[in-house]
Formats: structure tokens, sequence, C-alpha cells
């Protein structure tokens, strides 16, 4: 369900003001943020964000493309490292 | 015979259906064609003369994105995904489901034809 366009999209203004404050010394610095619902506008183009995951925080680069989507969409909460063993179970079985 | 955008050919059935073969072009906007075209939707295709597939096709080039193109805008939005590396792009690239369905069963679609891993005893 899409948002109402009333309100306009949903962005943490702190992170608009972090943001301000960036882009007027022009300095490389980076936001740790945590507000992964926040949408991405198209003032944060070209800012560096370290989006938190839940664990970690993850180097987000905003590019044009990225923007009308929201933070959290680049940091995964979860790690999938394929199921163990597929491969061994096969021989085991073989061998009974 | 007629050919309407491209190298759809379809014959003896109804337009507002025959139109549907197109890729891009369902029941409603098949609908809106014969309505703006003015052409009764149960006439079959055969039965229309040169004029109103002209019409048609027509109606066609100007308001819809139709076939190869439209194919082509659904990859680049995809491949748009994919480069900009969000969690809808990693679902494409790993072909799973990409709008939160449950995976653990079903979601065969996506996945393709099971793989069955074999348990231990």
């Amino acid at each position: 369900m899409a948002r109402s366009l009333r309100k306009g999209p949903f962005v943490e203004e702190k992170l608009i003001k972090k943001v301000e404050e960036i882009k007027g010394t022009k300095s490389v610095k980076v936001i740790k943020m945590w507000s992964r619902s926040s949408t991405i506008t198209p003032d944060f183009v070209g800012v560096t964000f370290a989006v938190h995951n839940g664990k970690k925080f993850i180097p987000v680069f905003v590019t044009e493309d990225m923007v009308g989507h929201k933070f959290g969409e680049f940091a995964p909460t979860r790690t999938f490292h394929s199921h163990s063993g597929d491969r061994k179970a096969k021989v085991v079985k073989r061998k009974e | 015979m007629a050919r309407i955008a491209g190298v759809d050919i379809p014959r003896d059935k109804r337009i507002e259906v025959a139109l549907t073969y197109i890729f891009g072009i369902g029941k409603t906007v098949s609908k809106q064609i014969t309505a703006e075209a003015g052409i009764d939707p149960n006439k079959r295709t055969h039965a229309l003369t040169d004029e109103e597939i002209a019409k048609i096709r027509d109606i066609i080039e100007r308001t819809y994105k139709v076939e190869g193109d439209l194919r082509k805008e659904v990859g680049v939005n995809i491949k748009r995904l994919m480069d900009v590396g969000c969690y809808r792009g990693l679902r494409h690239r790993r072909g799973l489901p990409v709008r939160g369905q449950r995976t653990r069963t079903n979601s065969r679609t996506r996945k393709g034809p099971r793989k069955t891993s074999m348990k231990r005893k």
C-alpha cells in the first residue's frame, strides 16, 4: 500500500540536518544511521551513509538510481551461506 | 492475415481476444483499443477491413509500449535493481521470490525444478 502523497516521503529529520551539515563542509564523512525506513531523497546523492543492519554498519554510497528507495534495502539483515554438506550426505548414504 | 505490432498474427478469434496475443496488451487495454477505434469487439479478426486494422495498429503504436520495447523496459528495470544493490535486486540475482513470499516451501516458479538434497540417515 503506497503512502499518502499528502504526507510526502518519510525521512528522519535528524538525518536531513546531518546531511546538510556535511554538504556545507564538503567533507567526505560517513554518516552513521539507524533509520532504515527513511526514504532516500535527491539531496542525499553523493553522500556515504553507514546503515545499521542490526549488527554492523553497512556503507552505502548513494547514487542517483537509489532515489526513492529506503535505506534499509541496501543493508541486508540476514546472512545465508548456503546449506552445508549436501554432497557429503549423498556419499554417506551410498556407502550404507 | 493481420499483422499488428510486429509478429503477432491472431486469426479466427474475436479481436478483443486476438489483441491480447500481443505482449503488453491484456483484456482491459484490448477493450479500450476497440472502443477507441469504434470497432465491435466481437468481430472476428479475419472479418476486419484493412482500414480497421490500420486504425488498431495506429492506436497501439501511438499509445502503448508493446512487445520488444516493453520487454526491454522490464529488463532494464530489473537490471537497475540489481545494479543498485538493493534487496529486491539481490533477490533477482539469486532467482528467489522478490516480494517477501515464503521460501521454505513453494516458490517453485522462481526457484525452478526441485533439487533434492539427500538427508543423512
